[in-house]
């Protein structure tokens, strides 16, 4: 159990605050009041456990991600919803003692099949981690690295696809005198977005984003999650955070998930101001996690 | 004191003086050599002296004074010197005196008392020749097929211009003696063996009679080459002997010398302190570029350092590739296990193995076993004469390698797991494999790390003697294993190797005061080698460090 926060006065001004800003934001969207049942369905989690060893990490995870929409899920640490991302593109085939069970279709097709090609389903299913993870090349090549692997040579395809992909990081502006240089010279909000551009590069269906911003500045994050908001259109999002502000801000729908149990999972408006499970509502509100 | 003790101070004291008391050993190293090692070329003075000899009689003698010290009376006593005076000391003198074919030794000890009568004539001059060492003592005429053109004061001006002819000759002769003559020998060399293949591929005896014929067209080719070689040789050899120098000893005995025997000559007493500066720089110079002489005792260490660069960067070729792939397997796909650790418990302790172990293996496994494989399958014309089947350059380097291999896997091992996994997850979930992932980004970050094994790889493989005496290594190679013919690098050739020369010059030779300032001087070179060759490596790793930098590092 983690540990209960330092004063109870001080996490109500907090959910005060996720209230007022939610109000703010559907003031800016009129496509609010989502109804999960009338999506369209990208990312379908059927009966799915995961084990580490012989420990159970996910118990009998059941939902829909629904297309071009933002997903979001939070819970305290330790809670799979981070375990339950990496199973989306398959990332946990990475660890020798993790073993799964059930199935996860995308766009009805089981990801777990064994005739699936894991690369071929990284390329549509693309993820960014924690801790911004340029590779140890210019900014250049580390855009123009998927398509590279991929076999693309054609300098006139490669220019246009790293302007497209930076400019729809928004970091165009920012890089595009320098795109031959390291990209170390970044900074870290400036790495995070270009690790978002080499994602999108290769047009993949959907993202996963590992709280991309939390080792970033204020600044950086809002920037990170401008840049959220205007990727829903092409993309469907799936982004875990322990920001609750921030899964207030960016999604659309979140789900909230408890010791590999997946609590509550419906429209984020929904979620924080009327959920139906105490659970849900207590963590919401900072009585445990 | 027990305040003082807690302070921490004393601890601080003694991680100094331990840095204090290594700095002091690496300088009191270099310097040593530096010393006694570059002191050689610098152009001693010759002074005449006046020397009692045993028997009661006098003698001249034209000498440089190598170095002073005080011996005992007993042990003068011992070696059956008459002492009157009762001195408990006596100092005496290390004279090198030169001429070897008058005095059968060019180094003598006199004490100090023996000596009378010090100076320093302005015409002593130093010959440097081809053969029997120095000559010391006075020039007295220049003969031209035993006329005499120069005396006096103009032999000097005349003689430096005549050396210089000469050495142009002599370079002429050696060029066509190794280049060309060498190729000729080689196409004789070839057809024999061909001959011999086709002997031993059981050819009828029609076959071998055309081929007979065919190569007796090539070989008579050959021979008129030759024949016009030898006659261009005898020309040279002929002119080379046109002129020669008639020197007097310091005692007056006269002794003509053929300027084809001389290297170099020059008058010490009469330089100034800038035309010695210039002599030291010319002599080190040919130190560096010239082959060595009279059983290395005299002239350079060209091919020693030649040998070593070579063998070093074969050896880095070799060991470079092999160490980073295993390192990567053991790293990156062997199944991490009790199995895997004994594997990298092994390898880690083949670095502890005494080198000349590696030699003993190299000796019986690469070259008799390896080497005389190989001469079975491919050059079976030539046997019994081996050709991989003997100690080589190949051998040589590769026993280095497997020496120097255990450095390099651990290294590159570090270095792998050193990049943090987060740069390997992004590049798989960008549909990357293992393996695209591995070479295009883990691999290139790890090059610094790679690099630093070839460094260490290198400082060690330069400065072994031991296991190359066995497979390889010689006290006098007669050719470069890089030259003009093909396959231009012969690998299959003996070569010459700096540690060794050390050794050799140290150890085995026939004149021990003469080659001690050499053998400074080529412990010298090759320090100085070891540190440009890291260096060299270095400077490579910073440059890679810099265009992969990350933040791990």
């Amino acid at each position: 159990m983690p540990p209960a926060p330092a004063g109870a006065t001080a996490t109500r001004i907090k959910f005060e605050r996720v209230n007022e800003t939610m109000s703010q934001q559907q003031l800016q969207n009129s496509t609010s009041d989502l109804i999960l049942a009338d999506e369209k369905v990208k990312l379908t989690v059927n009966n799915l456990n995961l084990y580490y060893a012989d420990a159970r990490a996910l118990n009998g995870i059941n939902m829909t991600i629904p297309e071009k929409r933002v997903t979001a899920f939070i819970g305290p640490s330790g809670c799979g919803k981070s375990t339950l991302l990496r199973c989306f593109n398959r990332m946990n085939d990475l660890v020798d003692i993790c073993r799964i069970e059930g199935e996860i279709l995308m766009d009805g097709q089981n990801i777990y099949a064994p005739s699936v090609d894991v690369s071929e389903l990284r390329r549509s299913v693309g993820m960014v981690f924690q801790k911004p993870n340029p590779f140890p090349k210019t900014i250049y090549e580390n855009v123009a690295y998927g398509l590279r692997l991929q076999g693309v040579k054609d300098k006139r395809v490669l220019d246009e696809v790293v302007e497209t992909s930076l400019k729809g990081a928004a970091l165009w502006n920012e890089v595009k005198d320098r795109l031959h240089d390291n990209a170390f010279g970044l900074s870290g909000g400036q790495q995070q977005r270009l690790v978002i551009a080499r994602a999108i590069a290769i047009e993949p269906e959907v993202l996963l984003l590992d709280e991309p911003a939390s080792a970033l500045d204020p600044i950086s994050t809002l920037k990170i999650e401008e840049l959220i908001y205007e990727l829903k259109d092409r993309y469907t999002i799936v982004i875990v955070t322990h920001n609750m502000q921030q899964a207030a801000r960016v999604s659309d729908y979140t789900a909230f998930m408890y010791m590999g149990d997946l609590i509550e999972f419906d429209a984020t408006n929904k979620m924080f101001t009327n959920p139906s499970e105490q659970q849900t509502e207590d963590y919401i509100t900072g009585r445990f996690g | 004191m027990r305040a003082w003790f807690k302070t921490g101070t004393p601890w601080i004291w003694l991680n100094a003086g331990a840095i204090a008391l290594c700095l002091v050993m690496v300088i009191g190293v270099l310097g040593l050599i530096l010393v006694q090692g570059g002191s050689h070329f610098w152009p001693g003075n010759l002074q005449t002296v006046q020397a009692k000899q045993p028997d009661g009689s006098e003698k001249m003698l034209l000498a440089e004074l190598v170095r002073t010290e005080e011996v005992s009376a007993a042990v003068l006593k011992d070696s059956g010197v008459k002492l009157d005076d009762g001195q408990l000391v006596y100092p005496r003198h290390l004279l090198k005196v030169g001429n070897r074919d008058l005095y059968g030794r060019d180094f003598a000890w006199f004490l100090d008392r023996d000596l009378a009568n010090w100076q320093q004539p302005q015409n002593a001059t130093v010959i440097e020749r081809r053969e029997w060492g120095h000559f010391f003592g006075f020039p007295q005429k220049l003969l031209q097929q035993d006329k005499v053109v120069a005396e006096g004061d103009a032999l000097w001006a005349e003689l430096e211009l005549r050396i210089d002819r000469a050495n142009d000759i002599h370079d002429a002769i050696s060029a066509i003696e190794k280049t060309d003559i060498g190729r000729i020998n080689k196409g004789l060399e070839k057809l024999r063996l061909e001959k011999r293949k086709l002997e031993l591929a059981g050819a009828t005896a029609e076959q071998l009679s055309a081929y007979e014929q065919q190569a007796a067209q090539d070989r008579a080719e050959l021979d008129a080459q030759y024949a016009q070689l030898q006659q261009q040789l005898d020309a040279l050899n002929a002119d080379a002997k046109r002129d020669s120098l008639v020197m007097t000893s310091a005692e007056g005995t006269e002794m003509t010398i053929s300027l084809s025997n001389i290297v170099h000559a020059h008058q010490p007493n009469a330089m100034n302190t800038l035309q010695k500066v210039g002599h030291y720089g010319f002599a080190l110079w040919s130190f560096l570029v010239d082959d060595p002489r009279e059983a290395n005792t005299e002239g350079g260490i060209f091919p020693a350092i030649f040998g070593t660069v070579t063998m070093v960067i074969l050896m880095s070729i070799i060991v470079t590739p092999f160490g980073v792939l295993a390192a990567i397997y053991l790293r990156e796909y062997a199944k991490q296990g009790t199995v895997l650790k004994i594997i990298r418990i092994s390898v880690y302790n083949l670095a502890g193995v005494p080198s000349i172990v590696y030699g003993v293996f190299g000796l019986g496994f690469f070259v008799y076993i390896l080497g005389g494989n190989i001469d079975q399958l491919f050059y079976a014309e030539s046997l019994p004469s081996p050709t991989f089947g003997t100690p080589g350059l190949f051998w040589a380097s590769l026993t280095l390698a497997l020496l120097t291999l255990p450095v390099v896997i651990v290294s590159t091992e570090e270095g792998l797991s050193r990049i943090p996994s987060t740069i390997r997850m992004g590049s798989l979930a960008l549909g990357a494999t293992k393996s695209e992932t591995l070479w295009k980004v883990v691999v290139p970050l790890a090059t610094p790390a790679m690099m630093t094994g070839l460094i260490l790889a290198i400082a060690r493989a330069a400065g072994e003697v031991a296991p190359l005496m066995l497979v390889g290594v010689v006290k006098l190679a007669p050719t470069l294993p890089v030259d003009g013919n093909f396959p231009f690098v012969h690998l299959d050739q003996k070569i010459m190797h700096l540690g060794f020369h050390v050794y050799d010059v140290g150890f085995q030779s026939p004149n021990v005061e003469a080659s001690r300032p050499l053998l400074y001087a080529t412990a010298l070179v090759l320090v100085v080698l070891i540190v440009v060759l890291n260096m060299a490596a270095i400077q490579l790793r910073n440059r890679l460090r810099e265009k992969y930098r990350s933040e791990s590092d």
